[in-house]
């Protein structure tokens, strides 16, 4: 079970690293809300079941879904105001040249 | 080497990262952005921190620490929407 489980970190940890790199990366604000809504959701939900496969079911598992569950919820609503908030203060999205 | 102590500086690592964008992005929004990730890796480090250390209050931490930072960008960026202040 400990061998799922460091797997399950290993995945965790390549999702996390690819989001942070490609937020350095991307032209754009609009394509900077990419990796941190789905690489950072990916990366965090993955780490928490191995979290809660190497700690077996208890009522400790149950705290970390709901951590998970309120971050599943939340992330989109934040990206989605982010992008709101600088569509109308008239950013304009990235073009090629 | 401990498998939880790879984890931790790994996540260390790329909220440096994060914090790089917030320190030069051109906007206030790539701040933002670069605030969000930096809360789900620090949020992850708690919780990570938790099942390490057998400090079962760590939980209740990071789902303090999780909401403040959706609190926070939500605030911030309906603070700043429709105002000129992006250049």
């Amino acid at each position: 079970m400990k061998m799922i489980s460091y797997f399950f970190f290993a995945w965790g940890m390549i999702f996390m690293v690819f989001g942070a790199i490609g937020i350095l990366r991307f032209p754009d604000l609009y394509t900077r809300l990419h990796p941190v809504s789905k690489a950072g959701t990916a990366g965090m939900l993955s780490i928490f079941i191995g979290l809660i496969l190497y700690s077996g079911f208890s009522p400790l598992s149950l705290r970390i879904i709901l951590i998970a569950a309120f971050v599943a919820v939340t992330s989109p609503v934040a990206s989605h105001a982010i992008a709101r908030g600088a569509i109308e203060s008239g950013i304009d999205p990235w073009r090629k040249k | 080497m401990n498998a939880f102590l790879i984890l931790i500086y790994v996540l260390s690592a790329t909220s440096l990262l994060s914090l790089v964008r917030i320190v030069i992005g051109p906007t206030h929004f790539d701040r933002l952005i670069g605030l969000n990730l930096m809360v789900f890796n620090i949020t992850v480090i708690i919780a990570t921190l938790a099942v390490l250390l057998d400090r079962y209050v760590y939980f209740d931490v990071a789902l303090v620490y999780a909401i403040l930072g959706f609190v926070s960008v939500i605030a911030i960026s309906k603070y700043l929407t429709g105002r000129e202040l992006h250049r």
